[in-house]
C-alpha cells in the first residue's frame, strides 16, 4: 500500500494541518516509508491472536453516577482567545 | 459501518407510492440518538442536566483540556444495557470505544467517543403497530455508547457564533435499525415504540422538543420487491410528525428524480420544517471520512454475563407485555390499549382506576374524559387535577347508581375544576339520582300537563315520547332516572 500526493494534501485537509504545496514530495516519502514498514509487520502471522489493548490485562475503571465536576465555567473559557458571558466565541460556523 | 442489506419484508401494495411509471416502495432505516438519562455524564463528573449556565456544566474532560483522560460513568453502561434487554437485543460483554474524527467548533476533542466495530448491544427486534390490525417486526442492527457534542449558537452575533459545551460528553444510546420500514407511518410508529420502550425502561426521558431523542432518517425508493436504491441521510429530526413529513417529501423527490432519468447521490440532507422540504447540506464532500480507530485512552469494555442477568431480573414490565396483560386481564380492545400503555404514567394510571372495576368502562373514562380533558388543556397526566382515586369513585357512584352517567359527567367537571371527594359531593349537593318513582311521577305529570298537545301527539308517534324524556330529565336537573322516566312516560302516555 502507498499514498501518492493527492492522498497527503487529503489527509492534511482532513487533520487541519496546513502542508505547503513544495512540502509534499517529501511527505508523500516519509509516510510511503512509514507504510512499507507497516507492510512488514502484517507479515507476522497473527491467526488466533487476540488484539493486545493494554500491556497487562487490566480491567476498565469504571466510575459512579455522581457529578462532582462543573461549575467552572470562568476556568473553562479562560484560555479561550474570545468570550461573551462564558461562552467560547468563534468564527461564524453555519449550514 | 455498512451492515449487509437483508430485505425481510413482503412488498404491500398497501404501503407503495404512486409515481407516472408505476408504484415505488419506500426503503426506510432509522438512527435514533437517545440520551441516556444519568446525572453525570459517560466520561466525566460533570452534570448530564438538561439547561443551565452556559458552559456551567462542563469539566476538564468535556473540554478537551491537555492530559485529561475519560473515565466511564458505570450507570451509563448500565442504562445501554438496560435498553438492549428493552430491545430483545443481544447484549455483548465485550465492546470496544473508537474515536470519529472530525472538525467542529462544539467537538473540542476533534473526535467524538463512540463505538465503530464492536458495539455494546448487538441484534434486536421491536414490533410496532401502525394499525391496530399490523403487528411488523422491525429488526434493530445495534446499539452503541457515544458522546454527545456540545451545542453551536449563530444568532447572538454577528460574525461570530458562541458556543456551549454543557451537552458536550452528556452519553448517547444509538439506536441503529434494519432497514424494515416501508412507509412514513411505520416509521413514525417504530420512533413511537422506541420512545415508549425507553420511558418504561427509565434509560432516557425521550423528549424531543429538549432534544434528548432525535433521529436520522435513511430514505430510498426503488420498484416494489427490487434492488434497494441509493439512499439519502435526513439528519437531525426533532419531532414524530417533522419525521413524517420529511420521508415523504424526500421519497417524492427521489421518484421524481429517477422516473426524469436521473440518479439520486448519496448525501446528507437537512429537513426545513417551515418550507416542508429536504435540502442538501453544503459541506458533505468530506463529510464522511471519519478515519475510526480504537481510543488508545480506553480499555475495552467487558462485563459478566451476572451483571446482565440483574440488570434483566429488574427489568419492569414492557409495553408489548402491558398490551396484552390489558387485553387480556381487562378485555381492551387493541386500540384502546395501545393508547393507555403509550406512557408509563398513563398505563400506572388506568391500572390504578380499573383495580376492583369494569376495566372496559374504566377505559372509557380514561381515554375519553381524562384524557381528552387533559390533551385539551394541555396538561400532563402526573399533574392531573382529577386522581385515580376519584375517577374511581365516580365510576363507582354510576356503577351502583347513586347518580347517572349524565350527573357523572358534571361530578367530574366538579371534581375537575375544585378537587374533593366525590361521595362527599353528590351528598351535599344533592346530586343523587332520584329512584322515588313517587318523586319522578310528580315532575312527569307536571311536564304533560304543560304540553297537552304534544301529550296528545305521542298516541300517533310513540317516537315524540324521547322529547317527554327529555323534558322531565331537565326539570329533575338530570337526577331523575332516565331509565324509570321511560317506562313510567310509556305507561302514562301511551
Amino acid at each position: 500500500m502507498s499514498v501518492d500526493q493527492n492522498t497527503v494534501r487529503k489527509i492534511a485537509s482532513l487533520s487541519r494541518i496546513k502542508v505547503e504545496e513544495e512540502d509534499l514530495p517529501r511527505l508523500e516519502g516519509e509516510l510511503n516509508t512509514i507504510l512499507k514498514w507497516i507492510e512488514m509487520l502484517q507479515e507476522v502471522d497473527t491467526e488466533g491472536v487476540e488484539p493486545m489493548t493494554s500491556a497487562v490485562h487490566m480491567e476498565m475503571k469504571k466510575r459512579d453516577d455522581v457529578v462532582n465536576r462543573g461549575g467552572m465555567a470562568a476556568e473553562i473559557v479562560a484560555n479561550a482567545p474570545a468570550t461573551e458571558d462564558h461562552f467560547f466565541m468563534v468564527p461564524k460556523v453555519i449550514e | 459501518m455498512q451492515p449487509e442489506l437483508v430485505d425481510t419484508r413482503t412488498p404491500d401494495p398497501k404501503k407503495f407510492i404512486q409515481g407516472a411509471t408505476g408504484d415505488w416502495e419506500i426503503i426506510i432505516g432509522l438512527e435514533v440518538h437517545a440520551q441516556v438519562s444519568s446525572k453525570a455524564k459517560l466520561f466525566s463528573g460533570a452534570s448530564a442536566e438538561y439547561g443551565g449556565e452556559p458552559n456551567d456544566h462542563v469539566s476538564l474532560v468535556d473540554a478537551a483540556m491537555p492530559g485529561m483522560l475519560p473515565v466511564i460513568n458505570k450507570y451509563c453502561v448500565e442504562q445501554a444495557v438496560r435498553t438492549g434487554l428493552g430491545l430483545n437485543a443481544k447484549i455483548n460483554n465485550y465492546s470496544v470505544f473508537d474515536r470519529k474524527n472530525y472538525f467542529y467548533p462544539d467537538l473540542p476533542q476533534g473526535y467524538q467517543i463512540s463505538q465503530f466495530k464492536q458495539p455494546i448491544v448487538g441484534e434486536g427486534i421491536v414490533t410496532i403497530n401502525p394499525t391496530p390490525e399490523e403487528d411488523i417486526e422491525i429488526g434493530i442492527e445495534r446499539l452503541h455508547l457515544e458522546q454527545d457534542a456540545g451545542k453551536s449558537i449563530h444568532d447572538l452575533h454577528p460574525t461570530m457564533s458562541f458556543v456551549d459545551l454543557n451537552r458536550s460528553g452528556v452519553a448517547l444510546m444509538e439506536i441503529v435499525s434494519k432497514p424494515d420500514m416501508r412507509s412514513a407511518d411505520e416509521a413514525k410508529a417504530y420512533v413511537t415504540k422506541i420512545r415508549t420502550i425507553v420511558r418504561y425502561l427509565g434509560t432516557c426521558d425521550g423528549n424531543m422538543e429538549e432534544g434528548s431523542m432525535r433521529a436520522d432518517v435513511n430514505v430510498s425508493v426503488r420498484k416494489p420487491g427490487g434492488e434497494f436504491g441509493t439512499r439519502c441521510e435526513i439528519k437531525n429530526v426533532n419531532s414524530i410528525r417533522f419525521m413524517g413529513q420529511a420521508i415523504e417529501y424526500e421519497a417524492r423527490r427521489q421518484v421524481d428524480i429517477i422516473e426524469d432519468g436521473g440518479t439520486i447521490d448519496q448525501e446528507t440532507r437537512l429537513f426545513d420544517a417551515k418550507k416542508g422540504q429536504t435540502r442538501s447540506m453544503r459541506s458533505k464532500e468530506e463529510a464522511h471520512d471519519y478515519r475510526y480507530f480504537p481510543d488508545p485512552d480506553l480499555l475495552p469494555l467487558e462485563f459478566e454475563q451476572s451483571w446482565v442477568d440483574e440488570i434483566a431480573a429488574t427489568l419492569p414490565e414492557l409495553p408489548d407485555a402491558k398490551k396484552n396483560r390489558l387485553m387480556t386481564d381487562f378485555g381492551l380492545a387493541a386500540y384502546d390499549a395501545e393508547i393507555l400503555i403509550a406512557e408509563p404514567k398513563s398505563a400506572l394510571f388506568f391500572e390504578d382506576v380499573a383495580e376492583g372495576r369494569d376495566g372496559k368502562i374504566a377505559a372509557n373514562w380514561v381515554i375519553n374524559e381524562l384524557f381528552g380533558r387533559l390533551n385539551k388543556e394541555g396538561v400532563d397526566i402526573a399533574d392531573s387535577p382529577v386522581s385515580a382515586r376519584q375517577l374511581g369513585a365516580i365510576i363507582d357512584l354510576i356503577g351502583e347508581k347513586t347518580i347517572s352517567g349524565k350527573i357523572g359527567k358534571q361530578l367530574f367537571e366538579i371534581v375537575w375544576t375544585e378537587g374533593g371527594d366525590p361521595h362527599q359531593i353528590v351528598e351535599d349537593r344533592g346530586m343523587k339520582q332520584v329512584t322515588d318513582t313517587g318523586a319522578i311521577e310528580a315532575v312527569i305529570d307536571e311536564v304533560i300537563a304543560a304540553n297537552p298537545e304534544k301529550a296528545e301527539q305521542v298516541k300517533e308517534k310513540p317516537g315524540m315520547v324521547g322529547w317527554f324524556v327529555g323534558q322531565v330529565m331537565k326539570a329533575s336537573g338530570g337526577k331523575a332516572n332516565p331509565q324509570t322516566v321511560n317506562e313510567m312516560l310509556r305507561k302514562k302516555l301511551t
